[in-house]
């Protein structure tokens, strides 16, 4: 069964759908969607130094993106503006990425494959990859769950309650960089920052409480993930932005039917 | 007898700036202790160095084996794309049986409050939820700062007395940073003046009258302090927030 493309392909897509959902979340909560844009564009730098070292480019890529992600949470702890930190770091690891891509590989190399993803490509590996790192990523997830939580809501009712607000941050960089080294492949490192948002965007009208939200943005990312990707195949459009664009819809139609439920 | 929590020495910088300077500090079983001082005199960072929220720089909290704390902040800015229930609140970081739940939310008069949403609640609402989690743990030790910002003063007023009758049920000491000097006086055992380290402290009678805090907050608080001694009398409910046309 693993051995048609398509069939990988879908597999693939519903992984990180699934790795995504818990993560961005907590993106969207904490305000962290530039933070997830910066480690995912330090993704494409990981590849490069992966290729130049002959590792493999999963190694590559979460060592770089967890670099990136320690070093802008400890300038912006410093004091220096976030945002303009987050400007700086996030668009200068995409051009040193895609320089070093093109010095390491020559001009030959498809570097749409690793701005955009290169689905229809996933191999059984990288299906180990992604569902390996999907699921380390909710052990982690479930794991701190609570701490995350309160220490979302206010660092200070967690010293209180003796969490660490510090080290749940580490936690969550830790699966951050690991959801984009498993999604580069999918959805490629320009778009992973939607693929983690939008999903937890839409389930936001419909959820009471956080676990809700999860759970919801699960769904939808996986109908997401399948559409985008009968699409894809229907209409011979490229695959991670196809996945986002069905994202994106239903997070439209989400946002209107979540209005009017209110009203 | 043996302090709940203890400060000795204490320094706490923000970068390379003072925040707080020689805090000796200690509070008693059932003691009611209430710091007052200037906007930015460090009374809120205290609160935060004796429960580990802030890095001391010198100096050493210490503080009873087991302590159970309870921490009121000041206020909390929610992301409106959090969903967040009341009742799902009080179950982090750590899930509680439901009659527990229950037995909080109604001692801080939250009890209609635990299906709603944090975003969706008024000022004098939100307090009672944050109220409601810090008894959670029957704690030996109430911290509550600034706990009525935001609020008008009947319902001030509606609020010190329902921290009057928890402390009367569970017993425990609370230690309160406010600046509602005329609601505090009355009701401490003991005031703390901060302005970057304590310039005086002792009953409130006795502060009230030190020149360090009159030169601070004036002397026309004499006269504030009767007028509440007055007002306690009065009979307030605790539905004060339907004056703001909202439901409780």
């Amino acid at each position: 069964m693993l051995d048609h493309f398509l069939v990988r392909a879908v597999l693939g897509a519903v992984g990180v759908a699934f790795a995504a959902a818990p993560l961005g979340v907590f993106v969207v909560w904490r305000r962290m969607a530039y933070f997830g844009d910066a480690t995912a564009h330090a993704a494409i730098l990981g590849v490069a130094l992966a290729l130049a070292a002959s590792v493999p480019v999963f190694a590559g890529t979460l060592l770089v993106s967890l670099g990136m992600a320690f070093a802008v949470a400890g300038l912006t702890k410093r004091g220096v503006g976030a945002d303009m930190v987050l400007g700086v770091a996030s668009h200068a690891a995409l051009a040193f990425g895609l320089v070093a891509v093109t010095l390491v590989e020559g001009p030959r190399l498809d570097l749409q494959a690793y701005l955009f993803g290169d689905i229809l490509a996933v191999g059984k590996t990288d299906l180990a990859l992604i569902w390996g790192g999907a699921i380390l990523v909710w052990i982690l997830m479930v794991w701190r769950w609570q701490a995350m939580l309160l220490a979302t809501l206010s660092p200070d009712l967690a010293y209180a309650s003796s969490v660490d607000p510090e080290r749940e941050k580490q936690v969550l960089m830790l699966a951050l960089a690991l959801v984009v080294a498993v999604a580069i492949k999918i959805v490629g490192a320009l778009l992973i920052g939607a693929l983690l948002i939008i999903p937890a965007a839409a389930a936001r009208p419909f959820a009471r409480t956080p676990e809700q939200m999860v759970i919801g943005a699960v769904g939808l990312g996986v109908c997401a993930a399948l559409l985008g990707l009968w699409g894809a195949w229907e209409f011979d459009t490229p695959a991670g932005p196809s996945i986002v664009c069905a994202a994106a819809v239903i997070f439209a139609i989400s946002t209107i039917f979540g209005r009017k439920s209110h009203s | 007898m043996i302090p709940l929590i203890q400060a000795r020495e204490l320094l706490v910088k923000r970068g390379s700036t003072q925040i707080l300077r020689d805090v000796d500090f200690q509070i008693a079983p059932r003691e009611i202790v209430t710091v007052v001082g200037p906007n930015g005199s460090g009374k809120s960072t205290l609160l935060k160095a004796l429960i580990g929220a802030v890095p001391i720089a010198q100096g050493k909290v210490t503080r009873k084996t087991g302590l159970r704390l309870g921490y009121v902040p000041q206020s909390l800015q929610i992301d409106p794309s959090l969903p967040m229930t009341v009742g799902r609140f009080l179950n982090l970081p750590r899930k509680s049986p439901r009659a527990e739940r229950d037995l909080a939310l109604a001692e801080a008069g939250a009890e209609d409050l635990a299906d709603r949403q944090l975003t969706d609640l008024s000022g004098g609402q939100f307090q009672r939820a944050l109220l409601a989690r810090a008894l959670l743990n029957r704690p030996e030790l109430l911290l509550l700062d600034e706990p009525t910002t935001g609020l008008d003063q009947p319902g001030q007023a509606a609020f010190y007395r329902r921290i009057e009758t928890v402390r009367e049920q569970l017993g425990c000491a609370v230690l309160m940073v406010s600046h509602d000097l005329h609601v505090v006086m009355s009701a401490s055992d003991r005031v703390i003046c901060v302005n970057g380290h304590i310039c005086c402290e002792g009953h409130p009678e006795v502060v009230a009258q030190a020149k360090e805090y009159r030169a601070l907050f004036g002397s026309g608080t004499g006269g504030a302090l009767a007028l509440y001694r007055h007002q306690h009398s009065h009979d307030h409910d605790d539905s004060c927030d339907h004056a703001h046309g909202e439901q409780t």
